[in-house]
């Protein structure tokens, strides 16, 4: 039910909604509960809705975390 | 797909896997509640418990909007569905629900009644404009994450002059729901469920941010880390809850940093604030009537609010005795402890809403979880 994915803005449209596009699907979305968004920016889509802004960085940060992780780890066993 | 398939990457899952081996303290058991079934699912999904130590437990919890829902909603929903000349509109999950007497949305649908499956609250508002001499009803679940759309929809729907559109509200609150669970006591005066800590929402996190959970590290003393859905997520949230047990410290952290803030999304926020108010009390299936749990619609948006424009008659809500779905939500079985799992109850044929759910503990273990209790074959000398 909380499930929500994140898609990119590909087009801004009349009445606060936008086309969101995922693996060459364009479908149209509500902006309606965030401000500022742009087209580019990646979103998180939950029920027709774009629920929050994908922070690029923050996406980059962890996942640098996750390998720092299993660096540490294997530095431990050796 | 980007944004998602980083985070299953098998590579760095092993890594953390590594890393979590290396964390655990082999003398004790660490017992952490995924809140949320979109985490249960992602563990059943892609093995994760096959990557943690044997002395880390993973327990579920109740956030399936579903499965929490209780008979006597769904009975209510049946109701509205049967007992009125109204298009009922709500989304997939909730139309195999079984009420009383095995009555659900979609056998009432196979009777004549007018049900329709809707992805959004933006769908419910077309039909309302569509047909303006029908009454429509949305029947609104979910937790915070859910709740935003709804709200939008009854100031659309206002705005917009749609008086035919109206929503009958089941929206119910994550932290209440958490501070049930901690709450909960044995007769003998010990804890329900014994846990270490939380593997926090992730899009109810995106909603509500940080600040909500500082409660149960304050009062509690166990650590909430806020974690996205994907594997990797869950996996680096274990990690830091380890971590955390280990150094007997009960903080709020968050993992989900892409897409969760200290704040949480205000805009959001306002909105839900603007259109509902707490209710003094919910039934919740597994919980009981937990006090401050659940919203409903604010008396200035009265004409939206189905409760107060249709007068239904239910039966006496009857919850399947054989079900064991209401311990399962509460954590205190899993799904093969319930007698009738896989035999009487499967997603083909449910009995519970567990079971219903793709989020439901039942049906996350009766589709990716019980092939590895299979006993492996012998081979042959």
């Amino acid at each position: 039910m909380c499930l929500a994915i994140p898609a990119k803005v590909v087009k801004l449209l009349s009445d606060g909604m936008a086309d969101i596009e995922l693996e060459g699907v364009v479908k149209e979305v509500s902006l309606d509960l965030l401000d500022g968004i742009e087209v580019g920016d990646y979103v998180i889509i939950h029920v027709g809705y774009a629920l929050a802004r994908l922070d690029p960085a923050e996406a980059e940060r962890t996942l640098a975390l996750f390998a720092e992780m299993g660096r540490l780890a294997e530095g431990s066993v050796a | 797909m980007k944004y998602i398939e980083e985070f299953r990457n098998a590579e760095l899952a092993q890594g953390l896997s590594c890393a979590i081996a290396a964390a655990v303290d082999p003398q004790r058991i660490y017992r952490f509640m995924e809140f949320c079934g979109g985490h249960t699912h992602a563990i059943a999904r892609y093995g994760v418990e096959d990557l943690l130590p044997t002395n880390v437990r993973m327990i579920h919890g109740p956030g399936c909007p579903v499965c929490v829902l209780p008979v006597g909603r769904v009975d209510e929903a049946v109701a509205l569905a049967t007992q009125h000349d109204v298009i009922l509109c709500t989304y997939a999950d909730l139309m195999r629900v079984p009420g009383t007497n095995y009555e659900s949305l979609i056998k009432a649908r196979s009777k004549g009644a007018d049900v329709r499956m809707v992805y959004s609250t933006l769908d419910a508002l077309k039909i309302a404009a569509d047909n303006p001499e029908r009454e429509v009803v949305f029947f609104a679940i979910g937790f915070e994450t859910t709740t935003p759309p709804t709200a939008s929809a009854i100031k659309q729907a206002q705005a917009r002059g749609l008086k035919n559109f109206s929503v009958y509200c089941n929206h119910v609150l994550t932290p209440a729901a958490m501070r049930a669970i901690l709450g909960a006591y044995t007769d003998e005066g010990a804890p329900n469920v014994i846990l270490d800590g939380f593997v926090g929402p992730a899009h109810v996190s995106a909603v509500i941010g940080m600040r909500p959970y500082e409660e149960f590290t304050r009062d509690y003393k166990k650590p909430v880390v806020i974690a996205g859905f994907e594997p990797l997520d869950v996996m680096q949230a274990v990690l830091q809850l380890i971590r955390q047990t280990n150094e007997g410290r009960a903080d709020v952290e968050n993992e989900y940093a892409r897409a969760v803030t200290l704040e949480g999304n205000l805009k959001a926020q306002a909105l839900t604030a603007e259109v509902f108010e707490l209710r003094d009390s919910f039934e919740w299936r597994g919980l009981g009537a937990v006090p401050l749990s659940a919203l409903q619609i604010r008396p200035e948006f009265a004409a939206f609010d189905a409760e107060k424009r249709f007068r239904v008659e239910v039966p006496n809500p009857k919850e399947n005795k054989a079900c064991a779905c209401g311990e399962i939500l509460r954590g205190e079985k899993t799904p093969t402890q319930c007698k009738i799992f896989g035999t009487v109850c499967t997603p083909d044929n449910p009995m519970g809403a567990c079971m219903v759910s793709s989020e439901g503990a039942c049906a996350a273990h009766w589709t990716y979880g019980r092939f590895r209790e299979a006993p492996l074959l012998e081979k042959s000398a």
